[in-house]
């Protein structure tokens, strides 16, 4: 997915009015079509409200201080998960990566364990937790931590052989072979997990709040879907779709940054 | 002959090992339990026929997976034939390209309540939110599938004035598959989350409706074997996907493999 944005010549880069003037032409063509379906008729205004009234129903929303909170509790509850997916993810991605046995030993395991869809577990989490935080961030780990794991397994098992039996003859200890020769090449496959797994986690803790009602972006568009708040609940839900939006960009952004040294970024960058 | 023997028996303990072990130590670990939540493995063992097999596969199992099957072949082909035109047409991709990100970035449960306004809380709802959150991974690998397609190639097709059909249908498609499965692989966890979600949120039938009723009704043991059910349609589903994806993609993994020994 990377490619979608790098892949563009230079020569387009410099021109913004050609590189972003379709896509704008795209989102307001969208925008339009949101605002002009409802009042026409060809939609149900009580379904679909008009643009307008979804943007006013967002500028109210940006007054209130419960969706300042609700948001807060989003973005906390999804850090916070992806966080301990991510270091979960890449030791025991490292730890059994690089060695043969235990790879073949958790092989069966991880096949079973990782298609096991995580919502199969909010009836436990709820019973375990309640319609609190810590629900949605079992969900949320559970969910990414795969994410990452299997990339860091498929990243550590990557390592050219010369480079491995060149660092054990020169007796590296097994710490300095992981920081110079496993890391360096696991680290486009953790970057990949890591956002494949952000956004994972931004749809589970979603589900999570809009499910269990643990507090968040969730909740509030439930509370809005059962008050007959039709405007709030798009505006709403727009938001989910805008911190989609800046998770996929930072995501990418954080994987160029430290990927720059990187062959496959450094050939991108030159083409 | 005996040397043989060994190594297969090496082989079953390293792939079995570990799972029987863990299984084990649920088993045991959990003999004893007085605990409300977690009851013993041996009791969820048993209660697992009289819940699932006596009439809940025909009224529950049964619905909740032919709406997934509709709902993730409508968005295989929703998918597909969208992602064909956009890809081989630049202005139309350029154009929808921030739209596509904004619908792809939104998470998919999120679009739950919007769905129920306009298609209720019966069977459509559910297919609908299926096939809406399953479409995107299938559309943009579809997309990005077709503009990865060797130039030479295509110019080459136009060169000897293949037919449009033709076209599509060996060189598009064909190149475009490898990237397709993969998009068809997110979308069939995707398709699993939303069918039972989908489920949780307003339903009468279903795996999903029916361990959310276990679970207010405190009938733990049953809830859990619900969980277990669910775990084994992921493990069973993404077999089938393997086979599938084996038989479609042959010619690619085979050539992987020679450009590699090359």
């Amino acid at each position: 997915m990377a490619n979608a944005t790098l892949g563009v010549p230079s020569r387009v880069w410099r021109n913004p009015v050609r590189r972003l003037g379709p896509g704008l032409a795209g989102l307001l063509g969208l925008v339009a079509l949101i605002e002009i379906l409802p009042r026409v008729g060809l939609v149900d205004p009580r379904f679909l409200p008009p643009f307008s009234e979804i943007l006013a129903a967002l500028v109210g929303q940006a007054g209130s201080i419960e969706f300042w909170l609700a948001l807060g509790d989003t973005m906390r509850g999804w850090a916070t998960g992806l966080a301990i997916a991510v270091v979960l993810g890449v030791v025991l991605g490292i730890l059994i990566g690089s060695n043969q046995v235990m790879r073949a030993a958790t092989a069966t395991t991880i096949e079973f364990l990782r298609p096991i869809p995580s919502v199969a577990l909010i009836p436990l989490a709820v019973l375990l937790f309640g319609p609190d935080m810590r629900s949605t961030l079992l969900l949320v780990v559970y969910a990414s931590f795969w994410q990452m794991l299997v990339q860091v397994l498929y990243g550590a098992q990557d390592v050219d052989p010369v480079a491995r039996e060149t660092a054990r003859s020169y007796r590296l200890s097994r710490w300095t072979q992981v920081r110079t020769v496993t890391w360096p090449t696991a680290l486009p496959y953790v970057m990949t997990g890591l956002r494949l797994a952000a956004s994972v986690a931004l749809i589970l803790e979603v589900t999570g709040e809009l499910i269990i009602g643990s507090p968040g972006l969730g909740r509030s568009i439930a509370v809005a879907q059962s008050s007959g708040a039709v405007s709030i609940m798009y505006a709403l839900v727009m938001v989910t779709g805008l911190i989609g939006v800046v998770v996929n960009l930072g995501a990418r952004a954080c994987e160029l940054r430290v990927l720059r040294w990187h062959p496959s970024i450094r050939a991108e960058a030159a083409r | 002959m005996k040397r043989r023997r060994l190594e297969g028996a090496r082989k079953a303990l390293t792939f079995l090992g570990l799972p029987v072990l863990l299984v084990g130590l649920w088993w045991f670990a959990s003999a004893g339990s007085q605990n409300f939540f977690w009851p013993p493995l041996r009791t969820i063992v048993e209660v697992f026929p009289e819940t699932w097999l006596e009439g809940r596969i025909l009224a529950d199992v049964l619905p909740s997976l032919g709406r997934l099957a509709v709902g993730y072949l409508l968005a295989l082909v929703v998918g597909v034939v969208l992602g064909v035109v956009i890809g081989v047409f630049r202005t139309i991709r350029r154009v929808l390209e921030p739209v596509l990100e904004f619908f792809r970035a939104l998470p998919p449960p999120a679009l739950i309540p919007v769905i129920m306004l306009f298609a209720g809380i019966g069977d459509e709802m559910k297919v609908v939110v299926i096939v809406t959150g399953c479409v995107w991974p299938i559309l943009l690998n579809t997309i990005e599938g077709v503009r990865g397609l060797d130039d030479v190639l295509l110019d080459t097709a136009q060169v000897y004035r293949l037919r449009s059909s033709t076209r599509v249908r060996h060189l598009i498609l064909r190149g475009a598959s490898p990237r397709i499965v993969a998009g068809a692989r997110q979308a069939l966890s995707v398709g699993i989350i939303l069918m039972v979600i989908s489920e949780m949120f307003a339903a009468s039938n279903g795996i999903g409706f029916s361990i959310v009723q276990f679970q207010r009704g405190f009938a733990i043991p049953q809830m859990w074997s619900g969980i277990i059910l669910l775990g084994v349609c992921g493990v069973l589903l993404a077999l089938v996907f393997r086979l599938v994806e084996a038989r479609v993609l042959t010619w690619y993994t085979g050539m992987r493999r020679l450009q590699r020994k090359g």
